[in-house]
């Protein structure tokens, strides 16, 4: 259930460029520091010939580099050819870069409430996810805090959980449109519904797997109730909530797509049913790139939350 | 009478439920230590040291038996019976000061129900935790975090944390047992030199027979479980202050020595066969 998985690819590619430097200026402690990455590298060579890590770096550095380049290349090269073979019916990459080149030139135009700017669409998506999510953190991580430290209620809460997890956000969409008689609060409910789920059993499994020789110190020292929340369990079971918390924002921006096809109004996931009514599969195309352009964003910048909040012996 | 029985342990059973059924940790164990007194706690790997200590400390309750600190009875973990525990067992988020710092705080911030004593201020909770601190000498590293610090000196702090207390009784588990020989030798000499300087009563539980011998005013050897008990207790009266190397070759630590070992070894041997 809990997949406190904190690597990217992109730290491991920071790492080796940060021990090369360190090596670098280790060894080249004449050379001015203007000097650039790969300069003070060859002065490495000249000073010592005998130091032979320079090869390696250049093979780390080739390997850190070529294969997103390739893969990426790839993909390219798939969608022309499919686009040659549909007979341009898929735009071809080319075509779908200039014509990305114009929508991005101004993205924030308002020609009327079903003809906005691609960055308001993305702005009024992001704004539903963070008040749906908001509400689901402040509903979930404390319910999660309460089920994991206590037996009685992890017991009474597990079945409906387990009960209503599986169940698509996008079948709460009804309801929320019955009860809140509005397509921007259902629309919302839906991101609250399907991202109170990670938090909640995240926070709840971190609290369960607290050491226990942490709170048998809690215990001998005698600390009291809210000592024992701010000062144990809180630091404790951060790095699961954290991870809780990425999973969920990831949940909620797949969702908030589809739930604004079937909503409308102003939002990514309306502008991508809209363009599909126009037929303008190069909108379309533009769309899915940046729908996953600000997934990442929003799942790297958590990571780096999530690292930033892991200590030594949580890590393992 | 009291000081003779500061710590009382009377016919103490413990035993444990498991899946398998009902499992025997310990039986009719009787012990008594005195006021200011070292003992500790020897035997085999799984005869119930460490769940006597914890019976001690107040972390387990015993299924039957009753034990006694300072007359009154033991109902529950408190800082007044301090452990140190075997891993260290600091939080890994908070400096070394603000670990010691959170006993202390929990101790002397608040009024003393028991002594009457007032609260003591922020300031003067800080004195009492740096004054800990330099006690195991660690002043410089004070505001670094355990994941910065070696093993011997996360084992230091979790000493300090537990004297900064001022427990009645200090109850250690295997306090030296992951570090490696000549750390292991400088902790106990310090150890020793703090013991004797604020004249602690003392429980620890140990695998090294020498470490029991240099330390101990008194050895408890425990016999092999399951339904563990007290086989031998060792009165050990080497004068203080001990020195190991002064010690090495004196005949009456040869002799403690081979008594524990003899019990170990010789009485109490077949526990590879047992288990």
């Amino acid at each position: 259930m809990v997949s406190a998985v904190f690597h990217s690819p992109l730290a491991a590619v920071t790492d080796s460029i940060a021990i090369k430097k360190e090596a670098a200026q280790a060894h080249s402690t004449g050379a001015s520091g203007s000097k650039s990455l790969d300069s003070s590298t060859q002065t490495v060579m000249a000073a010592a010939p005998t130091a032979v890590p320079t090869p390696r770096d250049w093979r780390g550095l080739v390997m850190s580099v070529l294969p997103p380049v390739l893969g990426l290349g790839l993909l390219i090269g798939i969608w022309a050819v499919v686009s040659i073979s549909t007979a341009s019916s898929i735009p071809s990459p080319w075509e779908t870069w200039k014509q990305a080149v114009v929508l991005f030139s101004d993205p924030f135009y308002r020609k009327g409430p079903n003809d906005q700017g691609v960055g308001w669409n993305v702005l009024m998506s992001l704004e539903r996810v963070a008040i749906g999510f908001g509400l689901a953190a402040a509903v979930g991580i404390p319910a999660g805090f309460a089920i994991g430290r206590f037996e009685f209620l992890g017991r009474m809460f597990n079945p409906l959980i387990s009960l209503l997890r599986p169940v698509s956000p996008l079948a709460w969409l009804p309801i929320g449109l019955m009860v809140f008689k509005g397509a921007n609060p259902a629309a919302i409910w839906t991101i609250f519904i399907c991202s109170i789920w990670p938090m909640v059993i995240n926070t709840a499994v971190g609290v369960q797997r607290v050491p226990q020789d942490y709170m048998n110190v809690a215990r001998v020292l005698n600390l009291s109730e809210w000592k024992i929340v701010t000062k144990i369990l809180f630091p404790a079971v951060l790095p699961y909530m954290l991870t809780g918390v990425r999973l969920a924002v990831g949940t909620a921006w797949l969702v908030i797509v589809a739930a604004e096809m079937l909503t409308g109004g102003v939002g990514i996931g309306f502008w991508v049913w809209d363009e599909w009514n126009n037929l303008n599969v190069k909108n379309i195309i533009i769309a899915i790139f940046v729908i996953g352009i600000v997934g990442l964003v929003l799942e790297y910048a958590l990571i780096k939350i999530a690292t930033a909040f892991t200590f030594e012996e949580v890590k393992s | 009478m009291t000081n003779l029985k500061y710590i009382d342990v009377q016919n103490v059973e413990q035993t444990f439920r498991t899946r398998k059924g009902f499992f025997p940790a310990l039986r009719e164990v009787n012990l008594t230590v005195a006021k200011g007194e070292f003992a500790t706690l020897i035997g085999h790997s799984g005869c119930g040291k460490s769940t006597l200590l914890n019976l001690i400390a107040g972390l387990t309750l015993p299924t039957a038996g009753t034990l006694l600190c300072a007359n009154r009875e033991i109902a529950g973990p408190g800082p007044e019976r301090a452990v140190v525990f075997q891993n260290h067992s600091l939080l890994p988020w908070l400096t070394c000061f603000e670990n010691v710092y959170l006993g202390v705080e929990r101790v002397f911030g608040a009024a003393s129900r028991s002594t009457g004593a007032p609260s003591e201020n922020k300031a003067q909770l800080m004195a009492r935790t740096d004054a800990a601190l330099a006690l195991v000498g660690l002043t410089p590293a004070a505001q670094k975090r355990p994941g910065e610090i070696s093993g011997g000196m996360k084992q230091r702090v979790g000493i300090a944390r537990a004297l900064a207390m001022e427990p009645k009784v200090l109850l250690m588990d295997e306090p030296f047992g992951a570090l490696d020989a000549l750390t292991r030798a400088k902790l106990q000499d310090e150890l020793l030199e703090i013991v004797a300087r604020t004249n602690s009563t003392v429980v620890m539980v140990t695998h090294d027979v020498d470490e029991a011998v240099l330390l101990s005013d008194k050895i408890v050897m425990l016999t092999n479980g399951p339904a563990a008990t007290i086989g031998e207790v060792l009165s050990v009266d080497l004068p203080r202050p001990r020195n190991r190397v002064a010690l090495a070759d004196s005949p009456q630590y040869l002799g403690y020595r081979k008594a524990v070992i003899d019990f170990l070894y010789t009485r109490q041997a077949h526990v590879e066969k047992a288990a």
